[in-house]
């Protein structure tokens, strides 16, 4: 009875209130051949115990103890106490979806600010509540540019994070949606090549900025080289970035997506991070998930709620624009806060100092000798570095070393190319830099 | 500060200054401006709020007071499982070892978190007779459209072409939404005079072209698919799979178990049986459970043990693809499995009695004020419903759910399923006590006898909140979606 308050005695008695002598008669509508399933199962455990168990288990990740250059859409930025302290609120934790508005003011205003927030970050002019990750919302925002312009062919730069780019394969096959990959130049868009690939028969070309490898795409030339006047152009952006980086809704995109982790959240293995997608105002009626709208109460009060549900499944259902029901809420939250907190210039300041740890990283890592930067273009603070020796054995020595030295980037054509793709953030240290420089060294001697 | 005193945007609050300096500058780096191209950067400075840490505390903290929550009271929405969410598991999954550590670092210094995910992938197989568990989708929709997935790829692999799928009329509106996200067709099964799957119905339905029955089991209803073993002959007998909604497992986790009942593909709602935050809307986990002859479909990463260490797949021939950035919500996953850990079987067996007992001691003690919409031995959850006008007159459902709010508790579910008028679906959980029960139903009788005397207060409830009934209509009409000065 850990969690159950009823003494046995109260249990009998509300039994018997029920009309019930045997608490199995609870389940008699339950087919006979069905009860008493043999289920092995380990032995409950004390909190005391779990405390144990848990704490040896986080013990046995010797990863999150390594000095790590690891970004590739994770992203160790510095996160403010105050947001642990407010997002650990049992009134935001312990809230469900703000079905109720009169008594979820809080998630609905707090909402309704972070939508104002990552539109005026992108330049966009709203975006919904959150979905599941990054990937999950290129995967929708492809669907949204489908729905809008009535086409069902997507274009995708290669330079777009490859996780992002499998799952929104998973999300467009299965309904047969097509899509193609524009192919890198340098480590960024072949301009030429989306020039002639992407014509009006696409709904949207997806670009990102900065992109996986790091660098700086061109941006200010995308919506020009795109031939078709009705495709979108849609952009994937690192939310950090766009403290420093010209939003892109100055060079003409229409959607924008992204993974909100890097504004105050754990790496945490992955998840729970949170997607957002942000729009134009003539597409909010495609956008998938929920928005929050403001409005007033009955006596004239201003109030928040839950709007344009005819676009979602509990009204839609078969017609809904997305399944997304539950979302990332907490996590919107959270980056709400860290918005709040950092306001323009703490976040200029945070990019700012993650760009220059980078530079000062890689200058320090090409130093060495046989150490190349992969691509001759300005980057933000991720890039790729070719090494003298396979970088997948690298990788591996370097993390028996006690390093997280980035991650490989496999190349197509042989295994000799592949790249290191290296990342800095504001929490970078000297120290690990030194610490990396000298596992270089003594692995490539 | 009053509860119900403006709050004013984050927005509003701006100072407008330089702000703090969060960060000194690193030694031995360049100014950025040698760094990046002028055109790269932002024209004009962001247009942010500069709000001083004390006034962003105070903001938030008002905010939170603004919420209803479990923490606070009582939260019986139907379907949703609101059940107390012990504070222990939230404080083991933000141990540093599990937070900071980066999806890329490579299994062999992973090992603690992938240790956990196997074995929970274990534990729920176990708990509901399947084969295997994907962690992977973040939510139970998210689940939902996956096994969908899974689904076609079974089917398309056989050169077995088939578009649609049968849910009853009284399922969750994710059902035929996440059908949809796979390009299936749903049919619509129309519910029995019992609230369960007609069988005649579903016969008629059936056919080479049904893909998957999608079912929630016991149903939205609070009942239990009496026929759940004919159906599953029938179902497979045409050819098509049984899909299990994992929203109502906490009425019979551990007492029967969906792969025993013929289902091919379950999804689980972490954050609703097994006791993990709702965090305002999200995160949840949808974790995905399925039969033998479906495990080749499961989605990528695949997260094992082979020979004594935990590893990672990448990459699987016949897989649906990858669902999610890395992993899923680890962090929801990790809660979990330190629920599940503590309450062991006979735990996890001990919530569905006292759970099923609590809506059938809730029920009996409401049907003689507001009836059900149908008799029967309801299980975790039960409707009932305020359709006789006769009987209550102008007294709607939505005026009890917000004078439930004037007196401290959270509304049920309402207006769901939408075969019921006027539907109210109350699933109380496990972690309530007597006493909670017993005011809840005092307050439902209150609200009834109150109506009686001042129609007018009842009808225009709620009157304690923070704010009072919001206009929806001009906020769909004409959406203010984002602040402006």
């Amino acid at each position: 009875m850990d969690f159950i308050p009823h003494t046995q005695e109260e249990f009998r008695e509300m039994l018997q209130t029920v009309g019930l002598e045997n608490p199995n008669d609870l389940f008699r509508t339950i087919p006979e051949q069905l009860h008493n399933p043999d289920i092995p199962f380990p032995e409950p455990m004390t909190e005391l115990e779990i405390g144990d168990l848990m704490n040896a288990a986080a013990e046995a990740n010797r990863g999150a103890k390594m000095p790590s250059f690891l970004g590739g859409g994770a992203y160790d930025h510095y996160t403010p106490q105050a947001i642990p302290s407010l997002a650990s609120r049992s009134e935001f934790i312990t809230a469900y979806t703000p079905y109720q508005p009169e008594v979820s003011q809080g998630t609905l205003q707090a909402i309704f600010e972070f939508q104002t927030f990552m539109s005026r970050l992108t330049g966009m002019d709203t975006a919904n509540a959150s979905v599941y990750d990054g990937a999950s919302a290129l995967a929708e925002a492809a669907l949204m540019a489908c729905r809008i312009t009535r086409k069902e062919k997507i274009a995708v730069s290669s330079s777009i994070n490859p996780h992002y780019l499998r799952v929104m394969k998973t999300y467009l096959d299965a309904p047969g949606i097509e899509w193609v990959e524009i192919p890198c130049s340098d480590g960024v868009t072949d301009i030429e090549q989306l020039t002639s690939m992407v014509n009006d028969e696409f709904a949207a070309c997806f670009v990102q900025n900065p992109n996986y490898f790091g660098n700086l795409e061109p941006v200010d030339q995308f919506r020009s080289a795109i031939s078709a006047p009705k495709c979108l152009l849609g952009a994937v952006v690192y939310p950090h970035s766009l403290g420093l980086l010209k939003p892109p809704g100055e060079w003409g995109a229409e959607i924008v997506v992204g993974d909100l982790q890097s504004l105050g959240m754990p790496v945490q293995f992955g998840g729970p991070f949170a997607g957002f997608v942000s729009c134009k105002q003539k597409h909010v009626r495609q956008l998938p998930g929920r928005l929050v709208g403001r409005t007033k109460d009955a006596d004239g009060k201003t109030g928040y709620v839950l709007t344009l549900q005819t676009r979602e499944q509990h009204i839609r259902r078969s017609k809904a624009t997305s399944n997304i029901c539950t979302n990332q809420g907490l996590c919107a939250l959270m980056a709400t806060i860290y918005m709040s907190l950092m306001g323009p210039n703490g976040l200029r300041q945070a990019a700012e100092m993650s760009v220059r740890n980078a530079h000062l990283l890689q200058k320090r890592l090409c130093g060495i000798d046989g150490v190349n930067l992969a691509f001759d273009k300005p980057f933000f603070n991720e890039f790729v570095i070719n090494l003298p020796m396979p970088v997948e054995s690298f990788v591996d020595t370097a993390r028996e070393l006690g390093l997280l030295s980035g991650i490989r980037i496999e190349s197509a054509e042989s295994p000799e190319k592949d790249g290191l793709l290296v990342c800095a953030t504001e929490k970078t240290k000297a120290v690990d830099i030194d610490f990396y420089i000298d596992v270089l060294t003594r692995i490539l001697e | 500060m009053p509860l119900d005193a403006y709050e004013p945007t984050v927005f509003e609050l701006d100072h407008k200054g330089e702000g703090r300096i969060w960060f000194s500058e690193p030694e031995g780096t360049s100014p950025i401006d040698e760094l990046l191209p002028d055109e790269a950067l932002r024209s004009a400075p962001l247009d942010f709020p500069v709000v001083s840490e004390p006034e962003v505390v105070r903001h938030f903290t008002r905010l939170s007071r603004k919420n209803f929550s479990i923490d606070s009271g009582f939260y019986p929405l139907g379907s949703c499982t609101m059940k107390y969410n012990p504070k222990i598991n939230d404080a083991l999954s933000q141990l540093s070892g599990f937070t900071g550590l980066h999806p890329e670092s490579g299994q062999d210094v992973s090992q603690g978190t992938l240790r956990i995910m196997v074995e929970i992938q274990q534990y729920l197989a176990d708990l509901t007779g399947m084969a295997g568990v994907t962690l992977n989708p973040c939510a139970g929709a998210h689940g939902e459209m996956c096994g969908m997935m899974l689904i076609k790829a079974y089917h398309d692999d056989r050169g077995d072409k088939r578009s649609i799928v049968l849910a009853p009329d009284s399922s969750h509106g994710t059902n035929p939404a996440s059908a949809s996200m796979v390009g299936y067709q749903t049919v619509e099964l129309k519910s029995g005079p019992d609230g369960c799957v007609d069988i005649e119905q579903l016969k008629n339905h059936l056919n080479k072209d049904v893909a998957a029955v999608m079912l929630t089991n016991p149903n939205t209803l609070g009942l239990f698919e009496k026929n759940i073993l004919e159906i599953q002959r029938l179902a497979h007998e045409a050819g098509a799979l049984l899909y299990y909604d994992g929203a109502n497992l906490n009425a019979i986790a551990g007492i029967a178990r969906p792969g025993d009942m013929g289902f091919n593909v379950v999804h689980f709602n972490l954050h609703k049986t097994f006791a993990t935050p709702h965090g305002g809307g999200g995160p949840g986990s949808g974790p995905v459970g399925v039969c033998q002859k479906l495990l080749p479909y499961l989605p990528v990463p695949i997260i094992s043990k082979e020979d004594g260490t935990y590893t990672i797949t990448r990459q699987s021939e016949k897989s649906i693809g990858q669902l999610s950035t890395f992993f899923g919500n680890v962090g929801v996953v990790l809660r979990a499995y330190v629920y599940m850990r503590m309450l062991g079987l006979e735990g996890i067996r001990s919530n569905s009695y006292n759970a099923v007992l609590n809506a059938r001691y809730m029920l009996e003690q409401l049907k003689d004020y507001i009836p059900p919409e149908l008799d029967g031995d309801c299980m975790h959850e039960f409707v009932l419903t305020l359709k006789d006008h006769d009987r209550f007159g102008d007294l709607n459902t939505m005026a009890i759910a917000k004078n439930l709010l004037d007196r401290g508790f959270h509304a049920p579910t309402v207006y769901f399923p939408l075969i019921v008028k006027e539907a109210m679906m109350i699933e109380p959980t496990e972690t309530e006590s007597k006493r909670t029960l017993d005011e809840f139903v005092d307050a439902i009788k209150e609200i009834l006898e109150e109506y009686k005397t001042n129609p007018d207060h009842v009808l225009h409830a709620p009157h304690q909140t923070p704010v009072r009934r919001l206009d929806e209509v001009t906020a769909a009409r004409k959406p203010e979606l984002v602040y402006t000065d």
